[in-house]
């Protein structure tokens, strides 16, 4: 009723100011076309950029450059162009902590690896991942998938395991070194391969490469360090123990090179004015102190260039048209945003808590504040010390703390109009804490 | 008919023996020459050409062809053969499937799994002519009509097929040369089926001979094989319903007037005395077996017809008496209960057994020899009958076996003694083929040359195998190693079989004695090998089975069927039962597998010769239960592990003549290897990735040898530990993690603590080193960082602070690792 009224009485209006101010409007109009025009070229280009830099980001595309690891990368590519060319069976892990780049090693191995002529078409790739094929039944019957070998048994439906295993492996002895496709197993998460029963895939596959049969390669890719240690001594046996490791064993000096590496625009882009500007931008921007204050800090919490990429992701969600490029502040807001401690940020439910404590003073009824109690629960900011049973009264179950007192005296801190007696509390009962 | 009735007829070798197999003790032949008394003719046969074979039928012998004479340790001359069969031995419905007329000179190439392909050469009559002909052809109108065939097609039992065009151009050669070509029962495709078990049967042969040896009749011998055949065949043309006139040849032979006049020769009579039982029921082969056996056993004079020269009707009815009083001491009492109650009622109800009525009746000296002949001739011709009504049943072939009798199934369940006794490695089911274990019942009931390998089992389940599971061929070729590097690297393989292997000579021999006496002697055993992995032990077994197998081949040991189970290749360890590879995984909880597989050996006639190889040496005592480690036997053997001499000969003799090594390299590797392991694998691993560091590093030089360094780089690269470079390379606030961890260790004294004692320590450290603290939510990140790197043990994380944190590695590697920076 209410809106219907209200734009009656707005028709009204401008059907009487209709004469005066046609030319006007046509005039602003024409005016703002122009403006959006602009606008639209200045959003597109920033759109573009922020696409450009956040599937960089995001998307693990072998597109971007390889950082520190080039000896790894020869040795990688070596070992899989041995295989392809020679038909030589190896196996090797590739080995380092998550986010160091090894799935993207690997990837930009086997694209040069395919971009080479006596190599196209020439090697079969099964890719098997542990967190996929949980066990050695279902890992076979992807490897028989990926291998393409399921139409060779026709409308049979796979019976059993062991059927399955004789039948892969029937496959795979009937090949031998200079005949056969070679076969590229790539197993990540290796390490959660290593807990199936009896390691009999790993066996197979490791036994098959250290034979006279299909030329096989087997690479694993895990972040755990004793991975060799979890081995079967049997399967450890035939093992080439090829590791490569990656470590991100780069300084700060790279580090800041990567970050420049990661923003700048490619050479090829269409808008070249603008690439220019944003990369001499950039330049600055890894000269600037704060910026490398904040990167070294990070640098300093981790060398994952993941975290790295979440950094710039946030500075880069702040570009808009009016705010072209990326500032030192956008960094530094960003690097804030990304260190916050989540728990700090939940003040007020804790200062419920807090209230609880001072129960006696303010005298809340029950109900209130056991709410906020329970709202504490479902935040994990306590917890009960055993499995609440149903005999135990929740009034009196033992709960267990899970913030550190400088996260409280933080967070008390930043609360605005923190009740004093609270602050009281704090300083007293915590400081001995 | 042919010849043999009215002369004596001697069979001699044609030429000298071509190869000689001495454990078998048998000598081949490549011909044979046939000379006939009477009409002072010799002919000689040779390998290759086509013969006629005598059969239960004169009218219709058998055609065949020759693919091997040989003479056994008792000097009996043997002969192998492929059979061909006439139409009339098709039953009648299988014959409509050809849809054609089929003329009494076409033959079929016989695929039948189950016949006896060795035969007595005294049953070869004369040689003829096969011509293959294709599908199409007219059969060409020849003057010969008795001594020439055609082939067109071939049968196996359920379906006629076209004859493959390497058969067919294989039987045109043979036609053409008109025999005589020595190596034709190796071109000849399909024989190659039978020819890689012909050794087997050849050790059949010999021991049911061996058998009868102690009846002291010589003839016997090769009637029984014979008979054997003839049964075999017969039963089976009786199970196709074949109205054979049989009847016919019985009545002249069992007439007084033809054994009078024919001098016959005991074998003969025997021969034909077999064939007419088997002719009239089948069930009979199992008392003329019987007979052969029991007559000796009870020591009842053997009234060798062959030493009186003239036979008369009453050495046959002496004979006959014979046989049925054997037939009396036979245990089938079932069957002579039978044949007692069949008389009782009526004669003709029980067509079967009337061949024993007959008998009996004899024996009771009711002495009506021409009514009787009558009798049996009504009863043949009534076999035929039912034998045509079983057939209506079109019941399976083998299945008709099983159901003819119990007479023939009990004979069968003592040839499963025999063959288990004689080839128990056929037995031993392969563990890829996932059927049911092929009844022994059913493939004993034929004999055992053809019948384990060709016996199509009904009940097959769905088995990938015989679908062909094949890697695609690579699109190009492999490339030749170039370099000498690349020589090398591929001869440092792994997989890269060498001519020799160094340094277990020892354990070679002895394995190979251990199994070569258990083959010469027939026994079975089991012997336990144990060792680290990578000391070579699958590498010897396999070295050991090669150099027993080419023996094998040279004729100089028993051949042996070989089988190999590895207990990490099966899913399941019931589905493993003759060499355990892995044997520890073979462990189930009752044993019944490892049990059942180390029985084996034990039983009185297995030739089961087991060798198992495991990793740990004390497995017997361990985990075994003691009923399984007692039956493993007491002979062990455990493979030491290498010692750097020996591992440096490895390499050597593996590079051979390749100079791609510094002698110091080597033995560098050696030491460092035999050191840790002794593992041979690690060694040759690392030789080869040495291989690879010197190429690389010598791309734009020329020296390509591998020198220390290549090598130490190698080593390190494989034996370093990973976590010290892991520490070195993590970001500050983890290395100050960690020493906060160690500083909170040496604080409470003990090797475990929470987040919480963690994070307050880790403060601490950031204030000396003047350094922003990280926030609680950070050092979880970094706490569960180093835990996914296993560098920290950690709890699962949902306890947040007060979550427990250890060390993985110790607290020195830690300290050294963080003192260096």
């Amino acid at each position: 009723m209410k809106t219907s009224a209200m734009s009656k009485r707005k028709s009204k209006e401008s059907g009487g100011a209709n004469g005066e101010c046609i030319s006007q409007t046509f005039r602003n109009k024409v005016s703002e076309l122009n403006l959006q025009r602009n606008c639209k070229l200045e959003t597109f280009s920033c759109l573009k950029v922020q696409k450009l830099l956040r599937e960089r980001f995001c998307h693990h595309y072998a597109t971007g450059k390889l950082f520190g690891m080039d000896h790894q990368y020869r040795h990688l590519l070596e070992l899989l162009k041995r295989t392809i060319v020679h038909g030589e069976s190896n196996s090797a892990l590739i080995i380092g902590p998550r986010g160091s780049g090894k799935t993207a090693l690997l990837k930009h191995v086997l694209k040069e690896v395919k971009e080479m002529k006596q190599v196209r078409e020439n090697f079969l790739e099964v890719h098997l991942n542990g967190l996929l094929q949980t066990n050695d039944k279902t890992a076979l019957k992807e490897i028989t998938r990926q291998l393409h070998l399921e139409n060779v048994v026709g409308d049979k439906v796979f019976g059993s395991f062991a059927e399955n295993l004789a039948f892969l492996l029937e496959a795979l002895r009937k090949g031998d070194r200079t005949s056969s496709c070679p076969v590229l197993f790539i197993l990540d998460e290796f390490d959660l391969f290593v807990h199936h029963k009896n390691q009999t895939l790993l066996y197979n596959l490791f036994d098959i490469s250290q034979s006279a049969q299909t030329p096989v390669t087997v690479i694993g890719l895990t972040c755990r360090q004793d991975i060799l240690e979890l081995l079967e001594k049997r399967v450890k046996s035939r093992f080439s123990h090829r590791q490569i490791y990656l470590l991100n064993s780069f300084d700060f000096k790279q580090y800041i090179r990567i970050f420049k590496e990661k923003l700048s625009l490619p050479a090829k882009y269409p808008d070249e004015a603008f690439a220019q500007k944003w990369n001499n931008n950039i330049q600055h921007l890894s000269e600037d102190k704060t910026v490398q204050d904040t990167l070294q800090k990070l640098f300093h919490y981790s060398k994952d260039l993941r975290s790295l990429h979440l950094l710039l992701m946030l500075a880069l969600s702040n570009v808009t048209v009016h705010h072209p490029l990326i500032t030192a502040s956008d960094l530094h807001e960003a690097s804030k945003q990304y260190r916050m401690d989540s728990r700090a940020n939940i003040v007020h439910e804790f200062q419920k808590f807090v209230q609880r404590k001072a129960h006696c003073m303010y005298n809340f009824e029950k109900p209130v504040v056991m709410k906020a109690f329970e709202h504490l629960l479902q935040l994990e900011l306590v917890k009960p010390i055993e499995r609440p049973s149903v005999r135990t009264q929740r009034e009196y179950l033992l709960m267990k703390l899970l913030l550190d007192n400088n996260q409280i005296m933080d967070a008390l801190q930043v609360y605005p109009n923190c009740p004093t007696d609270i602050k009281q509390w704090a300083a007293s009962s915590l400081s001995w804490l | 008919m042919n010849t043999r009735q009215q002369s004596k007829i001697i069979y001699s070798w044609y030429g000298k023996p071509m190869s000689s197999d001495r454990k078998l003790r048998t000598l081949q032949y490549k011909g044979i020459i046939i000379k006939s008394e009477k009409s002072r003719t010799e002919t000689c046969i040779q390998l290759g050409e086509f013969i006629l074979v005598e059969g239960e039928n004169a009218d219709q012998p058998f055609v065949a062809q020759l693919l091997d004479l040989y003479e056994d340790g008792a000097q009996e001359k043997h002969a192998v053969v492929q059979w061909f069969c006439h139409a009339t031995e098709i039953p009648r419905n299988k014959q409509k499937l050809l849809k054609r007329e089929i003329s009494p000179q076409e033959v079929f190439f016989d695929q039948v799994s189950g016949y006896d392909t060795d035969i007595a050469v005294e049953t070869i009559i004369k040689s003829v002519t096969v011509i293959p002909l294709r599908l199409g052809e007219e059969l060409p109108v020849t003057l010969n009509k008795q001594q020439t065939f055609y082939v067109k097609q071939s049968w196996d039992g359920k379906c006629f097929k076209a004859l493959s065009p390497d058969t067919f151009s294989k039987l045109k050669e043979a036609t053409k040369k008109g025999g005589g070509i020595p190596n034709s029962s190796n071109s000849l495709t399909p024989l190659d089926i039978v020819s890689p078990l012909k050794k087997e049967t050849e050790g059949v042969v010999q021991s049911v001979t061996k058998q009868k040896n102690v009846d002291l009749e010589i003839e016997s011998k090769h009637s029984a094989s014979k008979s054997s055949l003839a049964k075999e065949r017969h039963s089976q043309r009786m199970a196709n319903g074949i109205k054979t006139p049989t009847a016919r040849k019985k009545l002249q032979l069992n007439s007084p007037t033809r054994s009078l006049k024919g001098r016959l020769l005991g074998s003969d009579v025997l021969e034909l005395f077999d064939y007419d039982c088997g002719a009239v029921a089948p069930l009979e082969p199992s008392p003329t077996k019987r007979k052969v056996k029991f007559s000796g056993i009870l020591g009842s004079p053997p009234k060798m017809p062959c030493t009186k020269p003239k036979a008369t009707s009453f050495d046959t009815a002496e004979h006959r008496q014979r046989l049925s009083d054997t037939i009396r001491l036979s245990p089938y009492s079932k069957v002579d209960d039978s044949s007692e109650k069949a008389k009782n009622l009526s004669r003709k109800d029980n067509t079967v057994f009337s061949v024993r009525l007959r008998e009996r009746q004899r024996q009771s000296l009711v002495l009506a020899p021409h009514s009787r002949r009558l009798c049996a001739q009504k009863t043949s011709a009534r076999i035929a009958e039912q034998v045509s009504i079983l057939n209506a049943l079109e019941l399976d072939q083998e299945e008709d076996f099983l159901a003819l009798s119990d007479s023939s199934y009990s004979l069968s369940s003592n040839e499963v003694e025999n063959d288990v006794v004689c080839t128990p490695e056929k037995k031993a089911k392969s563990s890829r083929t996932f059927s049911t274990p092929k009844s022994s019942r059913k493939s004993s009931v034929h004999t055992p040359s053809k019948t384990p390998k060709k016996t199509p089992s009904p009940g097959k389940p769905k088995t990938p195998q015989n679908a062909t599971p094949e890697i695609p061929r690579r699109n190009h070729a492999a490339q030749k190693p170039a370099s000498i590097l690349e020589e090398a690297r591929l001869r440092l393989h792994v997989s890269a079989v060498p001519e020799s292997l160094p340094c277990r000579e020892e354990e070679f021999q002895d394995i190979y004695n251990f199994v070569e006496s258990k083959l010469i002697d027939g026994t079975g055993g089991c012997m336990y090998i144990s060792g680290v992995p990578g000391t070579g032990k699958t590498a010897t077994v396999h070295e050991v089975i090669r150099s027993l197998q080419q023996a094998a081949e040279n004729d100089d040991l028993p051949s042996f069927q070989f089988i190999e189970i590895n207990g990490m290749k099966l899913t399941d360890p019931h589905q493993a039962y003759v060499q355990i590879l892995e044997l520890d995984l073979l462990w189930t909880r009752k044993q019944n597998v490892m049990y059942n597989l180390f029985d084996w050996p034990t039983q009185k006639h297995s030739k089961l010769i087991i060798l198992a190889i495991a990793n740990t040496m004390d497995l017997p005592e361990r985990i075994m239960m003691n009923r399984v480690a007692s039956r493993l036997g007491l002979t062990r053997m455990s493979f030491q592990p290498y010692t750097y001499k020996q591992l440096q000969q490895i390499i050597s003799s593996r590079l051979n003549s390749v100079k791609a090594f510094e002698e110091d390299a080597i033995q560098l590797v050696s030491r460092k290897v035999a050191a840790l392991s002794g593992d041979a694998r690690r060694c040759l691993d690392i030789c080869r990735r040495a291989t690879e560091i010197c190429e690389f590093a010598s791309r734009k030089r020329t020296s390509e040898i591998v020198k220390m360094a290549h090598v130490t780089e190698a080593i390190d690269e494989m034996f370093s530990s990973p976590y010290v470079n892991a520490i070195r390379n993590a970001s500050l606030h983890e290395q100050i993690f960690l020493k906060a961890v160690l500083a909170e260790f040496r604080r409470a004294g003990v090797e475990e603590a929470t987040v919480q004692q963690i994070y307050l320590q880790h403060v601490a450290l950031c204030r000396i080193e003047g350094m922003q603290s990280p926030t609680v939510s950070e050092i979880m990140a970094i706490c569960s960082r180093l835990g996914a790197c296993r560098l920290l043990l950690v709890e699962s994380s949902d306890k947040y602070l007060h979550m427990r944190v250890r060390l993985n590695i110790s607290q020195d590697d830690v300290t050294y690792a963080l003192k260096d920076e």
